[in-house]
């Protein structure tokens, strides 16, 4: 494996992923990333200095909606997914900080 | 001797757009709807859903930046913007990085020193996030996700202000350009424009920039010229005790009058921008391109201009009309249903400013129609209520936009125009006031006054006061 994962890297991109990781799974991690790294090392040998770089899959642009109303109150349907609420929103641990 | 600084600074723009709809779903952007009823999977981030951009917002967009002077990026899509925070339920913010649609424009601001061109970097489209409600209560935080998808178009500008009066001048431009172009009602208070400020200070005459700090939470514009003031002296005292500044994005504390750092975990500035797969690219034809510039508007220096040669009113007038295009819109269609443009003007210069300062309101919270102005100047013309009785009118019709000739017939309040009955009142008044009679036979013409204040307050204020003065003459 040619690329090494160091400790401080899975420790940040851990925090960027909001994932908190046990000694084994980041061990795991690291080699998996290394891995990755090395195949993007191997696609990197290919010259691609004349493609353009592509922007999407399908050759399709400009798919537009019309500005006109189409959805009601389905409020009871959104805060299902809220693990708590309370008028009608989503409760939330505070993100404020104590004055 | 201190040594001189200079503070340069630049402006991230966020502007809420006027669409009837987000910018990927069809919700309603209505303001002040009941918590989350505007809101559906794709604003919602739901895994699945498909976003469907808005065709308005890219108009606005391309609106807002030909009357800038950019350029438009002929071909331009849609990145992602990832961060984790509970206002952004996808986890990522839909917006432009690569490919934003307009490019290297600029505005002509005004100020005490003259003109000067204030570059804009670039223009982007992005959704805007859901609302944070702390609930001291029970110690946690509500979200609302009505706003979450409403459209915004961010404005970043070259680090090309020098002070906080530029900054004003160049808010105000941008401002008056976006309102007269209908794409947003830019009002700071209510959030649908918000200014962040990147400022940095450098000893005069050094080329490179120095660290910059970027201040975010400013609502008015007391606000932005305040927190300039005290993070321009902040970075200068830390210079001059030999301390540096460092980059970090501050909140200010508008109560406080002060600025803090935020946590720098609410500051973690890598976003790690990838193209989003789910929307497809934007490619503008030049029949698109033309389309918005046949729709662009008189602006307000063109405005100026013509109603300087159209109509007899003063300068001054002139600049406050043309100051929102609410007001010039007002204006100009009550001018349109047959009124005097200076009796127009008038109204709009005198009791509306006077009701609106009193009641601390912008000039877009008019809501008064033209058709009714109208009416109340020619009911004023034609001597039916007099100047006193339109002034109560008017403020009833500034608070219900009441139709003024149903409401002085409702209310009985037309001038009496029966020469007999106020010709009798008059008698009455003379009789009733023996000493002021005397005085005003006495050679004291002021006593007169008196006389037509007892007559207009026996006939409840429904006199003509000239008509009054007339027959008490005639009388003594």
């Amino acid at each position: 494996m040619a690329n090494i994962i160091d400790d401080e890297t899975i420790e940040y991109v851990g925090i960027l992923a909001k994932l908190e990781l046990s000694d084994e799974e980041r061990e795991a991690a690291k080699k998996d990333m290394g891995r990755m790294l090395d195949y993007i090392d191997k696609l990197n040998e290919l010259d691609t200095s004349a493609v353009e770089p592509m922007s999407h899959v399908f050759p399709v642009q400009n798919v537009f909606r019309e500005d006109v109303v189409t959805n009601g109150d389905e409020s009871d349907k959104t805060l299902q997914n809220a693990p708590e609420e309370k008028d009608n929103m989503f409760v939330v641990p505070r993100t404020f900080d104590k004055e | 001797m201190a040594k001189e600084y200079e503070t340069v600074i630049g402006l991230e723009v966020h502007v809420e757009l006027a669409t009837k709809t987000k910018i990927f779903c069809g919700c309603s952007t209505a303001f002040g709807g009941r918590p989350n009823s505007h809101t559906c999977p794709v604003c919602t981030g739901m895994p699945g859903s498909l976003p469907v951009l808005n065709k308005k917002v890219l108009e606005h967009a391309v609106a807002v930046g030909l009357a800038t002077n950019c350029e438009i990026t002929r071909y331009c899509k849609f990145d992602r913007k990832n961060y984790f925070y509970p206002d952004n339920p996808q986890n990522y913010q839909i917006s432009q990085l690569y490919l934003p649609i307009c490019r290297n424009g600029y505005v002509e601001i005004e100020t005490k020193e003259g003109s000067k061109k204030v570059g804009i970097h670039e223009i982007h489209m992005e959704e805007d996030a859901g609302k944070l409600i702390h609930d001291e209560w029970e110690d946690c935080t509500l979200v609302d996700y009505n706003r979450s998808g409403v459209p915004l178009i961010e404005i970043v500008s070259e680090p090309d202000m020098r002070s906080a009066e530029e900054v004003i001048a160049y808010l105000e431009k941008l401002r008056l350009i976006i309102q007269y172009l209908g794409a947003s009602d830019c009002k700071l208070q209510e959030g649908s424009m918000r200014a962040d400020v990147n400022l940095s200070v450098r000893p005069v005459g050094e080329k490179e920039f120095g660290t910059r700090t970027e201040m975010k939470n400013l609502n008015s514009f007391r606000s932005i010229a305040a927190a300039i003031e005290g993070e321009k002296n902040r970075q200068i005292d830390l210079l001059e005790s030999g301390e540096a500044v460092i980059q970090e994005t501050r909140r200010w504390d508008d109560a406080k009058e002060t600025s803090y750092a935020m946590r720098s975990k609410e500051d973690a500035q890598d976003y790690r921008y990838f193209p989003d797969p789910d929307l497809v690219p934007v490619s503008i034809s030049e029949e698109f391109l033309e389309e918005i510039k046949s729709r662009q508007p008189e602006f307000r220096t063109e405005k100026m201009k013509r109603y300087k040669e159209e109509f007899d009113i003063p300068d001054y007038d002139i600049d406050i009309i043309t100051g929102t295009k609410h007001m010039a819109d007002i204006f100009e269609e009550t001018v349109a249903l047959g009124a005097q443009p200076k009796k127009v003007s008038n109204w709009l210069m005198g009791e509306t400013l006077r009701i609106l300062k009193e009641k601390e309101l912008d000039p877009e919270d008019v809501r008064f129609s033209p058709e009714h102005l109208a009416k109340l100047i020619a009911l004023t013309e034609s001597k039916a209520i007099n100047s006193t009785v339109a002034k109560e009118v008017f403020e009833v019709m500034f608070e219900e936009d009441v139709d003024p000739e149903k409401y002085v017939e409702e209310k009985g309040l037309k001038t009496v125009s029966d020469e007999g009955a106020l010709r009798k009142t008059v008698e009455e008044v003379i009789a009733a006031n023996p000493q002021s009679v005397e005085d005003y036979r006495g050679g004291k013409e002021k006593a007169i006054g008196f006389l037509v204040g007892q007559t207009m307050k026996a006939m409840k204020g429904k006199a003509d006061p000239a008509s009054v003065n007339q027959i008490l003459k005639e009388l003594l």
